[in-house]
Formats: structure tokens, sequence, C-alpha cells
């Protein structure tokens, strides 16, 4: 517990790239930069890596926090199996999306993000890290119920010695039980 | 509602100041950049120039400000001179993580702003040399001081570049990427997830702070933003010459060229105080770190905790004090903190460590743990100490009535007031002003019980000994069991000692109804000011603040304090 999962901070820095690519093509956008096309790609490059990096993935060890409503963008990027869940194609990808961002001002920040995101994502899959998806816990996870409970129970239940049960005529309020009939000592 | 001006008022007034002060520093510069002397930038820049400078008067003043909560040496020196005067104000200095938090914020938004002003200034400042015609007056103005390169108004010199290529190869926009990296670098490495699991990616990217000084310092130092000199502003005045300018200079016209220069930077001056103030702050955790720490001995707890008894010479402590400490030979650059589990009156100091992480580990190895047999006294490592330093748990001989809640091992800071009670009370000379505490331990598991079990069995033992057993009320609460022990409870409840720890106060299951917990003290204690001291999660911390709240009301007073951590 406490060894460094790269991942859990390349994801913080890639989705900080992906609002950082989005604002930036905004701005280039509304503003009606030149080279405006770089720009619109900034939003849509800034939008796919939000998606692809909003839903946290499962540590190996230690609780793993979700972010909220984050289900359903997990059960999305689950479903591309092993594209998601392979960190090398991850550094890749965000490698190659973060480079057409170094063409505008607007989204250079975004794009060196992106960079230093996809080099965490490297560091974690060169130390064999995965996604996991954290799913919410199944019934049929439990432990499957074991033959004997199906059978009546054979012997009584465990008990401690008669002595330590038996109600003592001093003490009755601290008894565990009440009687139908009064105790009285043995006087005959 | 109860009592919200006591326990929150200073701290809201605090920040409502901060707010104000950002406030007023924007709307102040946002104005000055509407001047004359600005007139022929603005025709350039139009708005985007003041909405640059606003923030950036405001990230002057909050990068001043970040450095001052984290100079933990110096808050201390000034939380001791304080609490002559007043203990509320002395309790603000607790909430210093929190401001630093909240001036970062500030300063990513401001950054923000910052940034994108820049990047419709950057695109303007191009177009005016793209738009190559000599009747567009951005075009004028963007030739001027091609030739001497001083008097020069746009920064973009020519049309043969790009505001990519200008931003690397100005200073402004060089410092400029390379802080703005260093600054989303820290953010991302100290989100909650990061710093609660990775404390070491957390602690070494935090030092980007270093780079990101040195960046803002020269930033400004290209002075880019260019205004009208104030010779040239009596030859050239824009309102009477903004027209003529197809026949600026020209013989026979009483306009000639306007002449621009930058402002010198001003960031220096707003930083290099709280600057120093850290270097010194850093030089006064090397000189203490540098002083002899001896381990008198070491107890391996279960519930993997791990109890360092030390010395050394000089060192004094209050109760729920922390300390910072180093080990060399498990890492040379890291320093973590732990509370002190000894009580002041004691002749050593104890810390009780989990053993968690990475370091906490090493540490662990480092003292024998996990060896069979004892180690020897001169194989122990050697450490460095940091502190003492002072938190909340201070105050709590402050109060006459008290409750203690400490969750997991957060019940450390209160070992060292429990022992020091004790002690306090054995040396009769003492007035001691508290008369009642009420302790609440709450644990997932019956283990982690064992060294503190010890130490309130034989608190226990002593104080029945002096007839003092009504001073302390404790309940140890198991918020989760076994179902094999539940069995086991069930057999002996008529036990007089309890079964786990072995005590007379029971055990009991479950988390504690604190509504009854508050409304019962409230009722025994009226017209009392009331303590509560809480080691725990924030969670537990927002019920009992609220708590404290609805109780506080017709006299009795209940009084939040929080440790953090």
């Amino acid at each position: 517990n406490g060894k460094i999962e790269w991942a859990m901070w390349a994801n913080e820095q890639a989705l900080a790239a992906g609002l950082i690519l989005l604002t930036g093509g905004i701005v280039g956008v509304a503003g009606q930069f030149r080279d405006r096309e770089f720009a619109a790609y900034s939003i849509a490059a800034g939008v796919f890596v939000c998606l692809l990096e909003y839903p946290r993935g499962k540590r190996n060890k230690g609780t793993s926090v979700e972010r909220t409503g984050q289900y359903c963008f997990t059960v999305c990027v689950k479903s591309f199996g092993p594209l998601t869940r392979n960190y090398y194609v991850r550094a890749f990808l965000h490698a190659a999306i973060c480079v057409p961002g170094g063409f505008i001002l607007a989204a250079v920040l975004g794009c060196v993000c992106l960079g230093i995101a996809s080099l965490i994502y490297l560091a974690a899959a060169i130390r064999g890290e995965q996604w996991e998806p954290i799913l919410p816990w199944k019934e049929s996870a439990r432990k499957p119920v074991g033959e004997s409970i199906k059978l009546p129970p054979q012997n009584p239940p465990p008990r401690p010695p008669a002595e330590m049960r038996r109600k003592r005529a001093e003490d009755l309020e601290a008894a565990a039980y009440v009687n139908p009939i009064a105790v009285t000592a043995n006087d005959d | 509602m109860g009592n919200f001006a006591a326990n929150e008022g200073l701290s809201v007034f605090v920040i409502l100041v901060w707010l104000g002060i950002n406030a007023y520093l924007f709307v102040q510069f946002y104005m000055n950049f509407l001047t004359e002397r600005w007139f022929y930038t603005r025709v350039l820049l139009g708005d985007a120039l003041s909405w640059a400078r606003a923030p950036a008067a405001c990230l002057n003043l909050n990068c001043m400000l970040i450095l001052l909560p984290v100079c933990r040496n110096l808050l201390s020196f000034l939380r001791g001179s304080i609490q002559c005067c007043s203990r509320t104000a002395a309790r603000q200095l607790d909430r210093n993580i929190t401001f630093h938090k909240l001036v970062a914020y500030m300063i990513a938004f401001h950054t923000a702003v910052h940034i994108i002003a820049h990047l419709f200034n950057f695109e303007w400042f191009m177009g005016a040399q793209l738009y190559r015609n000599s009747s567009s007056l951005p075009f004028v103005l963007s030739q001027i001081g091609t030739g001497d390169n001083a008097s020069y108004l746009n920064p973009i010199r020519t049309d043969q570049t790009n505001p990519t290529i200008v931003m690397f190869t100005t200073i402004a926009g060089l410092t400029g990427v390379v802080i703005t990296l260093a600054l989303i670098l820290i953010i991302t490495s100290s989100m909650e997830v990061i710093r609660r699991s990775y404390f070491e990616v957390f602690w070494y990217t935090h030092h980007l702070f270093i780079i990101f000084f040195i960046g803002l310092v020269f930033h400004g130092f290209g002075r880019i933003v260019r205004g009208q000199t104030a010779t040239s502003l009596l030859e050239n005045k824009p309102s009477q010459c903004k027209d003529q300018f197809e026949s600026w200079g020209m013989n026979g016209t009483f306009c000639p060229k306007p002449e621009f220069a930058g402002n010198p930077p001003m960031t220096w001056k707003w930083v290099v105080g709280p600057m120093i103030l850290y270097v010194c702050e850093r030089l006064v955790r090397f000189y203490r770190s540098q002083q002899k720490v001896v381990i008198t001995k070491v107890v391996m707890h279960p519930s993997k905790t791990l109890e360092l008894q030390m010395k050394r010479k000089g060192f004094s402590m209050e109760v729920g004090q922390y300390v910072f400490m180093q080990c060399p030979c498990v890492s040379q650059l890291e320093w973590h903190p732990f509370t002190l589990t000894s009580a002041p009156e004691e002749d050593h100091f104890s810390v009780h460590i989990r053993i968690v992480g990475d370091w906490t580990q090493g540490l662990y190895e480092a003292c024998g743990g996990d060896k069979n047999e004892t180690q020897e006294a001169w194989k122990l490592p050697k450490m460095a100490i940091d502190g003492p330093f002072g938190t909340a748990s201070e105050d709590v001989f402050g109060y006459e009535v008290v409750m203690l809640v400490g969750a997991g091992i957060g019940v450390t800071p209160f070992a060292s007031v429990l022992k020091s009670v004790w002690y306090k009370h054995i040396q009769e000379n003492q007035n001691v002003f508290t008369k009642k505490i009420y302790f609440y331990w709450l644990c997932p598991e019956t283990q982690a019980f064992e060294w503190f079990a010890d130490l309130l069995q034989s608190l226990e033992g002593q104080m029945t000994e002096k007839g003092m057993v009504d001073f302390l009320s404790y309940n140890i609460y198991l918020t989760r069991w076994k179902e094999t022990e539940a069995a086991h409870f069930r057999v002996h409840h008529e036990a007089e000692n309890d079964p786990i720890t072995g005590l007379k106060q029971k055990t009991l299951y479950g988390k504690p109804n604190w509504d009854n917990e508050f409304t019962t003290i409230g009722t025994k204690h009226p017209e009392k000011k009331v303590g509560v001291f809480l080691c725990g999660p924030t969670q537990l911390a927002d019920v009992l603040e609220k708590q404290c709240l609805s109780h506080s009301e017709a006299g009795v007073k209940f009084i939040f304090n929080k440790e953090n951590f």
C-alpha cells in the first residue's frame, strides 16, 4: 500500500489538459482567431480527452474514489476493451492528439500538458499498470452458500457451561432470560 | 442556529477581507489602463489590455500571500505571541493550510483570466502587423520604433512570424509558459487522491514552486506591456492627434510620432519579502534538523503501529503538538508530520506511527521491526526532528469541560492530553482548570486498542486510587465488528470488566448518537464553555460542527476545534 500508481496522476494531468485544450479552443473559435480550424480541433480534442479520462480507474491497492457520476463514462470506456485498458495505447494516443495543438497559441498550453500526461502514462504502462473499471459490487460476487446450510443442524448450538448460564438468585435483574415461575432456593 | 459567530466569525472575516482586496485590485488596475497613456495601446488591444493587467495585479497579491501560511515556524511563533491576547485569533492560524489552498485556487483562477486575455492580445498584435496598409492606424502604430527598437508599441516587430514563435522568444512568453506548467503540475499532484495516497509525488512536485517564483519574478523583465511615455504625451496628445496618424512626424504637422516604453517590473516588490521569510523558514528547519536526536526505545504494537521514544537536548513541547520527522537513511528529502503522544511532563517524547506507505515501512525496517531479536541501540537510525508545532489541542486546558473525539489513529493527540492531565493532578500544587473530560474513541477494529488500552487502564487504576473516578468519562465505540467477536460479547456481557479491553466502562457498538451526547453534556454543564476537539475524518468534523452550532444556546457554548492533517 502506498506504492505509487502513476496512472492516477497521469489521469489528473490528462483531465486538466483536456479542459485546457477545450478552453483554448473555445477562445480561438469565439474570438474568431486566424487558423481557427486548429481551435476547432482543439475543442474536439479537449472533449474527447475529457470523456476518456473522466472515469477513474480502479486502484490496485486501497480504496478507489469515483468522480461524481462517472458510472456511465466507465461503461463507455470499458466497452473499448484493450484499447482503453492498456496504458501504452493511451500514452501514444495522447502524444498523437497533442501535436496539432502546437500550431496555434491558444492550444499550446493544452498540448504541452497533454504531452506530459502522455509521458506519465508511459511510465505507468512500463510498470505494468492497467485501467480497470470501478463497478458496483454485484450480488453474484458473494461466496456461494455452503452445502451444510441446507441441512438441519445436527448438534445443539455452542454455549458456555451451565454454571454461567444459570440465573443467579442474588442478581435476578442482570439475567438474560425471564422465568415463567419464580426462582427459589432448594429448601426441601 | 447556535453560536455561529463564536465558531466561524473570524475566519469569515479574514476571507471577506482577502476577497475584498482582490476585488479592489482587480477593478483598480482595470481602470488604470483606461487612461490616456494607454490610448494607442488600446487601439490595438481594446479591453483585452485591461483584462490582462487586472488579474496580473491580483496574481502579485496572491503569490505574495501563498508562501506565508506554510512558514510553520513563523506561524508557531506568532501563535504563541497572539495566544496571550486572544485564543480565538490564535486558532485562526490553525487554518493555515486551508488558506493556502484558497489562495492557490485564486492564483489558478487569475492565471486563467490572464492567459485568455493575452491570447486575444497576441492575436490582435499579430493582426496589426499582418494588415499592412498605411491607412490603418494599428499598422502605423506597429511600425513605430522599427529603427531604434526602443520606442515601439507592438512587441511583435514583424509580419514574418506567428504568435507561438513570439511567445517562445520573448522573456514574458517563455517564463509565462514555464510557470504555468509548473502551476498545473503542482495542482494536479495536489489533488486529494494523489496527496493522500502518494505523498512523495505530491511533496516532490510541489517543489516546482521554486521554478514558479523565479519565473514569476523575471516574467515582467521584458517590459512587453507598453504605453506612451510622459514626454511623448506632451507632444502627441491622442485626443487631438489620433486622426492625423497618416501625417505624424511629417514636416508642417504638429503631431510627432508617439513614443512608447514599458513599465518596470513590479512583481519582485510583492514577493521578495515572503520569499525571504520562506528561505528563513527552511533555514530554521534545517538548523533544527541538525540537532541530535536519540531513539531511546522502540515498541512494536499490534495493528502495525510503531512507537518511537526519543530525546533531544532542549526539546520542550505542549500537549497535542506535532513534529516533522526525517530519517536520512530512509529518505534524504522527506519530512513527515506526526502527533506527539507523550506528555510534556515526561523525560522523553514519543510518537506512534502507523505503517501505511513507503516511508513508514522504511522506518519500520530501519528500526529493526521486521527482525525477531532486539535491535542494538547503536544500530538505530539517526533521526531529525523539526518542531514541535502548535495545534488546537494546546487549548484543551483552557476549558472547564472538554469533549475529546478521536477516530482510529486520530486518538494520538489525546494520548498526550490524557497523560498530561494525569501528571498535572499528581503534582497537586498545580491548579487544573479542566474539571471534566468526556472522551470518545471510534475505532473499526479491536486490535488497534492495545497500546491505548494500556494507557486507559493505568489511568483508570490511578484515578480509582485517588478517588477521582468521575473526572474522566470515556466511551469506546467499535464501528465494525466480526461475527465471531459478537458471539463472544454476548456470552460475557455480565462480566464487570469489558471483555475486549479489560476496561471497566464498557465498549459500545456502532456509532455514537451525537445528538444525545451533546444534549446530555449541555444539560449537565449549563452556562459553561465546552471545548470540542476532534482528530478524525472530515465527515465526522462536519457532523460535530453542526452539533456544536445547534446545541450552543441559552448559556452552554460548544466550541469546535479540528486538527488538520
